[in-house]
Parts: C-alpha cells; structure tokens; sequence
C-alpha cells in the first residue's frame, strides 16, 4: 500500500507524447513489437501452410496402408513413420490437423459466444435474471462433460458439426463465470455511470463500455479453450465418438494409445502438433490483449 | 404561491421533495431478504438555479446517495426530484434517457470515472453521440472546443485517460459533463481525490464554469473549507436525513445542530494550535449503521446534549427564521 | 544543539530507475526528531514524503529503489546498510507505522488481538499468554471500549476508525521510540480524525514516543506537530517549529500550500474569493533541471533560481528554507 503509493509519483510522470495515429495501426504496431506474439503468428502461420499447403506436395491418403506397422520415423522413407495400421503419419498429421484446428477455433468461438453472453447478462443485470442464468450455468457445469457430449454425439450421430457443437456447449461455463465476475466489477465504475448518465442504453453498456474492459480474462480464457477443444475432441475419437471419416491429431493419438510402449512416437507427434498449436495460439492471444490495452501500448 | 410556482418552473431550478432511497429487502431467488438501508430517507430541498448548493456529511451520511438518485442512477424508493419543472423522478426510460442531457455529474476518483480503453476525445464525444447533439461533422469541433473551455489543449484529444495527471483528468470529467449544456451539473466529492495545489485549480475553474454558463451545482463534498469555499446554500446530512441546511455565511457564523457544531469543531486547520484543540468539542463513537437505526433523532446516541424525549421522537427539520433549518428539539 | 536527537536522517539520497531515466526520489533530506515531538512533514503526492517513511523504516522497494547515499540514525544507531535480519528486528521495536488505509494492512483472517500478540511475540520473545494480554492492554490505551472482546474480533467486523485504533495498537505494542504514520486519517471522517489525533496526541504525551506524521493537510500540521517540513520534488524545501513555519512561511511553495487550500473559517466572509493557484504540476523527478525545482511553477522566481538549486539556509529563528528569493531578502 505505501509502497504504491511511495512509487506512484514516480511513474506516473510519463511525458505526454502527441501524435495522432489511427488505432489499428497503433495496435498493429504494439502487437509487432512483441516478439512473442510474433513468434506465435509465425509458428500459426507455419502450422497452418503445413496442415493445408502440405497435402499438395505430400499426397499419400491418409487412411491408406502403405507400410508395415510401427515403422519408426525417418526409416523407409516415411519421415514421421507409419502407424498401427501401416499408414503414414506425415499424411495424418497434414489430414489432421486441418480438422483438429477447425474444430478448436470453432468450438472455442462457440463456448465464447455462449459464456460471454450469459455472463454478461447475469453480470450486467444482476438480481432474478443472475441468479437464473447462473443456476442454468451451475447445471452445466456439474454434468459430467465428457458423457455429455458423447450423449450429445450418441443422440445426434458422429459428424464434425455434431462434434464441435457437443464440445462447445460443454465448455462455455468457464467463459460465462469469467465473463460475470468481471462485469460485476466493472459495471461499480464510475465510468459506467458516467456513460449512463450520458444516455447510454444497456446495449452500448454492455458491449462498448465494460466488455472491452472485461476482455483481457476472457481472451486468456478463449486461448485455454482452443487446447482443450482440441483435446476434447481427441478424448471423443478415442472413445470412437468422433467422426470416423475424417482424420484428427486427436484420433491418430486415440487410435494409436493402446501401442503407446511400443511405438511412443506415433502417440508423441500428434501430442507435439497440439502442444506447438496450443503454444501458439496463447502467444498470440497474449499479444492481441497487449495491443488492445492502451495502458501498455505507450511502453 | 403563484411566483413561487414559476420560479420552480425556471430551467436549471432543482427541487428534491422527500427523496427516499433504500437498499436492500428485495427477495431474490433462493435467498432470504436481506436487511433494509435506509441510504436517503426524506430529504427535501430547492437550489435556484445558478446556485451552488453544497451537502456535507461524513460517510454513510447518504450525500452520495442522494446525488446519485437524482442523477437517476439508483432508484429512487420515493419523493420526487424536479428540474426547471420537469419530475425526472417520474420519467420513464426513453424520456429519461433524452432528458439527461440537462443534468450531467462529475464524480470523485478521476481514476475510475474515464474508461481506460477510450481517448479522452472519445470519452468527451460519447454523450453527443449518444443523443445525437449538434451534426456529425461538428461534433469534432465541439469537443475541441470544450477541451480549451476546461483548460486542456485540443490535441490531447488523441491521448488515453493514464496519460493525464489527476487533475487534467478531472478537466475530462468536466468537459464530459459539459458536452450536453446541461442545466444542473451533480458535482461528487469533486476535489476529494486531488493534490491540494490541483484542488484549487478545479475549484476556480468550476466557479468560473458556473459564471459563464449559468449552471446550477449540486456539490457533494466532506471538505467543509471547500463547502464554505464554493457554495451558497449547505445542507449537513447525518445518516439519510438533513439535520441542518442554511445560506454559507449564516449556517458556519451561526451552527445550531451539535452535529454541525462538533463537525465543524473537528476540523483542523492553520489557524489553529496544539494548545487549542484539545479544548473543543468531541464526538464519541462512529455514526450507527444505516440498517437498523434506533427511534427518535438518529443523532441522539452520540449527542453531547441528547436528553429523553431525543430518544423518543424525531425532531423535525424546521425554519429558525431567515431559512435556517435544524432539526434539533434542544436549539 | 545539546543533545543528539532520537532519530537522525542526514543527506538520504534515494534513486530510482525508471523507464525515462534516474529519478532522484529523495534529494539530501536532512531531518532530526526528537523524543517526545511530532515532526510533520508536508507537501503533495510525489514529493518524498512516504518515501522518506519508507528509507527511515528500510523498506524502500529494490530493485527500482536504492539508497545511494546518507546516514540515518536512531539512538546513535545507523540503519542504512544495516543487515536485513537487525533491521527486522528494530522495525517494529524501535519504530512503529502505521498505514492510510488500515483495512489493507490488516490480515483478515487473524482477529486483531491475534495480531497485536503476533508482533508482541516475535519482537520481545514473550509467551503467548502474556502476548495475548499485551495485546488487549494496547486495545484498552487506544480507547476501544469492551478491549478483552474486541480482541477477538476480525478486522472486517471493526469500523474505519476502530481499525485505525488497532494499527495504532500494534504499532506502539512494542514501546518504539518512534512512531511514523503515514497518512493516519485519510481515510476517515473528520470526527473519527479528530479522535484519533487525540488519541496520538495522548499516547505521545504518556510515553514520550517521538510521532513523524506524514500528511498533505496544513491544518492538521498546525493542531498536531511542533516541528514541520515541507517537501517538495525529494527535497526538504523550508523547516522549523510549527509557528515559525506556518506564521511566516518563507518558501513560496509553502505560501501556496497554505493559501490554496480554502480553509474553514469561522466568520465567513460574504463576498467570495477566488483561490490563490500554484499553477502547473509537479514535475517529473526524471526531467528536474540544474536549479530550484519548483523555479517553473513559482511566481517569485529569479534568473538564479533556474541556474542553482538553493540550499536550505536560515531564514529565521529555528526555521530554515531552500530558496534564494527569501535568502536574498533575509540578507538585506
């Protein structure tokens, strides 16, 4: 406390610098800056030409057998090595990864859209509307998510669609709970009263004054999704749950566990992918949460 | 009767006629009602319009309360509250909502009353934008202007809120509350959060402001050398209730509430000395808590004075002659 | 002087590293207190103010922080470069603070007695028992009612001034012969303020503690301290006895201190006026040039006093101040 306020008089006294720029490259600008979030970019970037681009040069069919089992990498020509069934991985992990992406951004966007919605409700509104939503809330969060969503896919049939929906709708009420704490917070400020006292509606309260502020937890929060989406859907193409059409890095390691002492790789690659994937998607959120604070955008 | 009428009627005319503001006892879903608090509870008074009226009162006093239920930022339990002759107590949501551009607050803490995320520009601008004053290609010049009119340059429309120093961001604050030409501007604990030197700056400016602009200022504040400083009419507030209101110089010259008397009796200041303080009246005890209040003058349990009968009744605010107001039964 | 004061700071020099360079925090602050007096010191945020509590109690935050040069003594005692486990040891025995905000230097999970004990314990080795009866003791001297309850109360179920009280408890638990408050009463009401400066006043009276109180309210100078020092960017701009100082303030710094703040009167007059101003901000401890720091805002200035910084010299009896203008003028 006193050291805060001891130290306070000393940064405070920023010079006042006056250059007008338009904000988006301002925050363009800060966001380059950090070389991290770079970083991340860059290795998004990479993985994203390597999952898309990839099949064009490497054209082998993933669920094709070509070799024998358990092929370790970089013999026989197969730069990751074959799997339980003989078949390539560099293929599944191309094949793959395009699924398992798509189905981590859209279920993360799905459980954000969802939580940030009714935690900013229950948050802004408080009293009767609060307490429902976030018994509703509360009842989602003690289903067990896992037979959840296989009850989801098992009623529905395995599809990605049906995937991705099950995965977002069982993950939305760690966003939501953020999402509320935050805009209890928020809506105290003065500054909020400030903006209704300048005629706001609840609209322009909710979602041009405290959600760009609540944003730097749920950003952190969106990033935790995208993983274990990815994840998630791993668990459910273990269990057999997942679309079998389509290839996933979650159903090479799901497929392949049961060898995991014999042949470590063909679990260890995709789980490598993901990682890598995860890393670079928190860089980058880190650094957009930067640029959008303007706070830390003069540093 | 007739006179009195139209003067109430006169734009930038504030009148507060036994405003009750409570908290709590609301029944909510699975929960039990929690305790009632009495934040405001009957409070009337008039500021002609151009006047600053100030309202002094330690916390839980009920003066924030009060301000913020006439800004119609927290509900008002009941009693009405009537600008230049309209009830902005009874409005509903549309009509409120273009009726606030004719009162206007500034609050206390110049840290949390600007949204971080927005330039200072922006933030004097959202009011106009919001109820679409003057044209959209004029808008711009119009914050320009109003930035010089608080004393900042236009260029540092472009800045974010940290970039400025306490009392440059109160400046915003100002100009915010400016932007829509309001009548009455609600002034909370204004100076409060401000480096001695600053506060007198934001308090010459504001009396300037007031001078030009013909504004009416409800001025909420603790600092009683402030009040005395700024204001023309004072009210002292002890838990929800007036207990003392008259003009600057008669109620400082002239404290009859022992309220009044022992607040003003605590504050320090240059003229005084070691020897003297110890010689003046002390109040005991921290004020009751606003939730369960005990009968009769709610001053009674810390009065000096207080005798049986405060114990009993509630002694009502009354005029002592020439519109000084006590609520006392023993002066 | 004859004898040499409880506490002695000399030249304290503190720098900080920031992002736009060294900052000088504390600029030779030179300040003597001793036993039985309340020395004040004034000025606004960012002046060094609680920084000089926090290099008088070794606590000045490092890194950024550092104590570059100077002596501070207590009892004849040096502190600066004393090791961390002696300094311990006199924080809390020799000198006591207390804070602005009592609630945050509170721990909500002990009751205060607890608490109390706890400092009782660790700096006089005493046992529990008696800890606990200290304890409630020092609850008793800072005038709580119902001590022996309240000791077992949690600092949230206390009022603002109550807490004060129990800061101020813990703080003189132990006998210090120094009491730093920072800031005491901020944060309360003014009747709750005016109790607690008696109660300091008291407690001062009984045990002889020497109080160094920290505040940006002349006024409270005037009723509380018998000496006073203004400070202003890290340095000590004028000092002495509270009359002389605020009698006949010489700096122009504290001239506008005094002038810009609309002090209650008890005869108002009915016409108003305006305030007196100090125009400007403090300024950056970054970006102070060669010569007086306050040269930019002062309405007195000369060519002088942007070339070389004053030092503090006489300007009265027991009262000396940092400025050419009233050295010069004190010289004619």
């Amino acid at each position: 406390m006193a050291e805060s306020a001891a130290t306070e008089g000393v940064m405070d006294q920023e010079p006042l610098e006056l250059k007008i720029t338009h904000p988006l490259s301002e925050m363009a600008t800060m966001f380059f800056r950090n070389y991290a979030a770079v970083a991340g970019l860059v290795l998004l970037i990479l993985i994203i030409l390597f999952t898309f681009l990839g099949p064009y040069i490497h054209t082998t069919d993933p669920f094709e057998m070509v070799w024998s089992p358990f092929t370790p990498p970089g013999e026989e020509g197969f730069l990751l090595g074959t799997d339980y069934l003989g078949r390539d991985i560099l293929a599944a992990m191309m094949a793959g990864g395009q699924v398992s992406m798509a189905i981590g951004l859209a279920a993360a966007v799905i459980s954000v859209v969802i939580g940030v919605t009714v935690g900013a409700f229950a948050g802004y509104y408080g009293g009767v509307i609060e307490e429902a939503l976030m018994r509703f809330t509360e009842f989602f969060q003690v289903l067990p998510t896992l037979l959840f969503s296989m009850v989801i896919v098992a009623l529905f049939g395995a599809s990605l669609l049906t995937v991705t929906l099950a995965i977002g709708v069982v993950s939305w009420t760690a966003v939501a709970r953020v999402t509320r704490s935050e805009f209890l917070r928020i809506r105290e400020l003065e500054y909020v009263a400030a903006a209704r006292s300048g005629s706001a509606r609840d609209g322009y309260l909710i979602f041009r004054v405290i959600l760009p502020n609540a944003l730097p937890p749920i950003i952190v929060q969106a990033n935790l999704m995208v993983g274990s989406a990815i994840l998630f859907e791993a668990a459910l193409s273990f269990l057999g749950l997942s679309d079998p059409n389509v290839m996933s890095w979650g159903q090479v390691i799901g497929s392949n566990r049961p060898y995991i002492l014999d042949a470590g790789f063909a679990v260890a690659i995709p789980g490598f992918a993901i990682f890598l994937t995860v890393l670079a998607i928190s860089l980058i959120g880190d650094g957009l949460n930067d640029a959008l604070n303007p706070k830390l955008r003069q540093r | 009767m007739n006179a009195a009428a139209t003067k109430s009627q006169e734009s930038g005319t504030l009148t507060v006629e036994d405003l009750k503001v409570y908290f709590g006892g609301a029944k909510r879903f699975f929960s039990k009602d929690a305790a009632t608090v009495h934040a405001v509870d009957g409070v009337s008074f008039s500021v002609p319009a151009g006047q600053t009226f100030g309202v002094v009162g330690e916390s839980g006093s009920g003066k924030t309360t009060t301000a913020l239920a006439i800004m119609r930022l927290v509900p008002i339990t009941a009693g009405k509250v009537i600008l230049g002759g309209t009830a902005i107590s009874d409005l509903k949501k549309e009509e409120l909502r273009s009726a606030r551009r004719r009162f206007q607050i500034i609050f206390q803490d110049p840290y949390s009353s600007l949204d971080p995320r927005k330039r200072a520009g922006d933030i004097v601008r959202e009011p106009l934008d919001l109820m679409q004053i003057g044209k959209l290609a004029e808008r711009d010049a119009m914050v320009a202007e109003l930035f010089a009119q608080v004393g900042l340059r236009p260029e540092q429309r472009a800045l974010f809120p940290h970039q400025f120093s306490g009392g440059q961001r109160q400046r915003i604050g100002l100009a915010r509350a400016l932007s829509t030409r309001p009548e009455l501007i609600v002034c909370d604990e204004p100076v409060s959060a401000l480096d001695v030197a600053i506060q007198a700056q934001i308090l010459n400016l504001m009396a300037k402001l007031q001078r030009d602009l013909g504004l009416t200022y409800l001025f909420i504040s603790h600092d009683l050398g402030v009040v005395q400083h700024i204001c023309d009419q004072v009210a002292v507030m002890y838990l929800g209730q007036i207990v003392e209101q008259a003009d600057r110089v008669s109620l400082f010259t002239n404290p009859r509430h022992p309220y009044t008397k022992s607040l003003l009796a605590a504050v320090p200041t240059v003229h005084g000395n070691k020897r003297d303080r110890r010689t003046r009246l002390r109040l005991k005890g921290d004020p009751p808590s606003p939730i369960n209040l005990p009968p009769g003058c709610r001053f009674a349990s810390r009065c000096p004075m207080a005798e049986a009968r405060c114990r009993q009744a509630s002694p009502p605010l009354e005029d002592r002659g020439d519109g000084h107001k006590v609520s006392c039964f023993l002066v | 002087m004859a004898e040499d004061p409880l506490l002695s700071v000399k030249d304290i020099v503190v720098d900080f590293k920031t992002r736009y360079g060294n900052a000088r925090v504390l600029d030779h602050v030179t300040l003597d207190v001793n036993s039985g007096e309340i020395l004040g010191i004034v000025g606004e945020s960012g002046c060094g103010k609680s920084m000089t509590a926090l290099s008088i109690m070794g606590l000045v935050p490092n890194p950024p922080g550092k104590v570059t040069s100077g002596s501070i003594k207590i009892d004849g005692m040096e502190l600066v470069g004393m090791d961390v486990d002696r300094l311990r040891q006199i924080r809390g025995k020799d000198i006591g603070m207390i804070f602005q905000e009592p609630m945050t230097s509170l721990n909500p999970v002990f009751t205060v007695g607890e608490q109390i004990a706890e400092s009782v314990r660790l700096h006089e080795n005493a046992r529990p028992k008696a800890a606990m009866d200290r304890a409630v003791e020092m609850l008793a001297a800072v005038e709580i009612p119902e001590a022996e309850t309240r000791a077992k109360a949690y600092p949230h179920q206390l009022s603002g001034g109550m807490r004060q009280r129990v800061m101020i408890a813990m703080a003189l638990a132990c006998r210090p012969k120094v009491l730093i408050a920072d800031e005491p009463t901020t944060a309360l009401d003014a009747t709750v303020q005016a109790q607690i400066f008696d109660l300091l006043q008291d407690l001062q009276e009984e045990t002889g503690t020497a109080i160094i109180l920290i505040t940006h309210d002349m006024g409270a100078i005037a009723e509380l301290a018998d000496t006073v020092a203004v400070m202003y960017a890290g340095r000590v701009v004028e000092k002495g006895t509270v009359d002389a100082v605020l009698s006949a303030p010489q700096h122009p710094y504290t001239k506008g201190l005094i002038t810009c703040v609309p002090h209650l009167e008890p005869d108002p007059p009915v016409e108003r006026h305006e305030l007196m101003e100090i125009p400007g901000v403090v300024p950056a401890l970054t970006e102070l040039g060669k010569g007086c720091a306050f040269a930019p805002r002062c309405g007195e200035a000369i060519e002088k006093c942007s070339g070389e910084k004053p030092r503090l010299l006489a300007t009265g009896d027991a009262h000396v101040t940092a400025c050419w203008v009233a050295q010069q003028e004190r010289a004619q």
